[in-house]
């Protein structure tokens, strides 16, 4: 549903994608590694329109969109979790999740089946956001992409910061996120968590794909390598 | 005793419409950063297109004000989607620059189309009529639906905000605004919309002035120093702080007009100093950006 040709992305003079092949089939959960700099986050922002490439480099469900603004990219049902979470601070946690719906997408993401999946966040609707502990922020950052009932939910590292425990609870609702076939990438710093989650890898570094491969089948040893480049 | 009251009074009175002035520049600021230095000249434009309705129609001005709203609602909106929208970005002169332009732009084209004269909008027995409140307190009766109209926007703008949608994307945009598009918000369509507002609220600010004064076309400038002043005292970003703000102003300048017809004007700018000295965040800060 995704395919992501030969992209190059650039901060003005500075290269930080070369050639970049990248694919994610419909239902597929699809984690994205690599060092500090590597690319992950420059590649996320190049698939939401953040910035922007040449058109044909990126393909939505057959759809060219490298050069589509992000909100209309939002509307055509890809959603993103940021990294830091970027809750709107002066919302409430009830109106972050709302603010998701502005894609105006239906399905079956609402308010309530937001607070079904993180029951947490219910008592706690009328606070605001930032007044919530950071597992809990994650949760509305994770609810506020739902709201938009996406076809594919991009997760920047959302373990960031965060407690181990609270990353668990966290990663414990994914598979009933992607229950009725919603396709999830993965950017993840716990490699682990990443390779356990996730049905393909892809490790990047300096701008490139050092790997990719299917999760379970990857060793160790190999995506060491990839990893740090040795 | 009773003078200072009197005084106090009317200028709280005479600080709603400086209410409805400054209402839009807090609005632009808090949404989009945007400090439109042709914000007086677009409320004097505003009190012109009164002028022209008025002498082609010969209606009260007060029934010309809801096409003077509609009108300029749709030249915020214009200008904003097709201009200033494009000068938007992490410089702040650009729309400094440009909006400075349009100031002269706008006082020119006025001095061109309607000559230096001092126009004004008369509302017939509206502008005379009062009532007694004792032996030496009057209250005028427009002074009274200004500062009534200024209570009503600023309550109606600040529910707009606090319980639409449209306030939602208002307030997201404003805290963040690249995660308002990556939530699907159409940001520059929300930012016109915010200038649209503005300039509705500019426009009941701009009619009501011309029918208790008269004006010219160079009357711009003062009318901005004003706005900024009450956004200033009251805080940026607080829809009732710049409320209070102006009702400050207001009464500041009632008390200087006590002292000389050459002091309100003087009082006003020296309470602003002293809120810029002491309390640089403005007297109702909520405390947030």
């Amino acid at each position: 549903m995704l395919t992501v040709k030969q992209l190059t992305a650039f901060y003005g003079d500075f290269q930080a994608l070369f050639g970049i092949d990248f694919t994610l089939e419909h239902g597929e959960c699809v984690a994205i590694i690599g060092a500090n700099g590597a690319g992950k986050s420059t590649l996320l922002k190049t698939i939401c329109g953040q910035i922007r490439v040449p058109a044909d480099a990126i393909a939505f469900e057959g759809r060219p969109i490298g050069s589509t603004s992000t909100d209309r990219i939002t509307e055509m049902g890809i959603a993103m979790v940021p990294e830091g979470r970027r809750l709107f601070a002066s919302l409430t946690v009830e109106e972050n999740l709302l603010s998701g719906r502005f894609s105006k997408r239906t399905g079956k993401w609402n308010l309530d089946t937001v607070y079904q999946l993180f029951p947490d966040l219910l008592e706690r609707r009328h606070h605001l956001a930032t007044q919530l502990s950071g597992g809990q922020q994650q949760m509305v950052a994770i609810g506020r992409a739902l709201m938009s009932n996406p076809k594919l939910l991009i997760c920047d590292e959302i373990s960031l910061g965060l407690a181990p425990i609270v990353v668990k609870g966290i990663y414990a609702a994914l598979p009933g996120i992607m229950a009725d076939g919603l396709s999830v990438i993965l950017v993840e710093q716990d490699v682990d968590m990443a390779q356990r989650m996730s049905n393909r890898l892809y490790c990047l570094m300096h701008g490139k794909v050092a790997l990719e491969g299917v999760s379970e089948q990857l060793t160790r040893q190999q995506i060491s390598a990839a990893y740090f480049g040795v | 005793m009773q003078e200072l009251f009197n005084a106090i009074l009317q200028g709280a009175l005479s600080g709603g419409v400086y209410a409805l002035f400054a209402l839009g520049l807090s609005l632009t600021y808090g949404v989009m950063r945007l400090v439109n230095i042709a914000h007086g000249d677009f409320i004097a434009l505003a009190a012109y297109i009164a002028v022209s309705i008025v002498a082609n129609t010969g209606i009260n001005p007060l029934w010309a004000l809801p096409a003077v709203v509609v009108l300029m609602f749709v030249i915020g909106y214009l200008l904003q989607r097709y201009l200033l929208n494009q000068t938007l970005g992490s410089d702040i002169l650009p729309p400094l620059l440009v909006t400075f332009g349009m100031s002269i732009i706008l006082q020119n084209g006025l001095l061109e189309f309607y000559s230096a004269d001092a126009q004004s909008l008369q509302a017939g027995p509206l502008t005379t009529a009062s009532f007694s409140l004792t032996q030496d307190i009057s209250i005028g009766a427009l002074p009274l639906l200004i500062f009534s109209v200024a209570v009503m926007t600023t309550l109606a703008v600040s529910l707009l905000f606090k319980k639409t949608p449209l306030g939602l994307a208002l307030r997201a945009t404003s805290d963040d605004f690249d995660t308002a598009q990556l939530v699907g918000i159409k940001h520059f369509h929300v930012y016109a919309v915010a200038m649209g507002i503005a300039f509705a609220v500019m426009a009941i600010g701009g009619v009501f002035m011309g029918m208790r004064s008269s004006f010219a076309p160079d009357v711009g400038p003062s009318l901005l120093i004003f706005s900024f002043e009450a956004v200033v005292i009251g805080g940026m970003g607080s829809l009732w702080g710049t409320f209070a703000g102006a009702i400050l102003l207001g009464v500041a300048q009632g008390l200087g007009y006590m002292i000389g017809p050459g002091w309100g004007v003087l009082t006003g700018h020296l309470v602003f100093l002293l809120v810029l000295l002491f309390k640089p965040e403005g007297l109702f800060s909520r405390g947030h950006k």
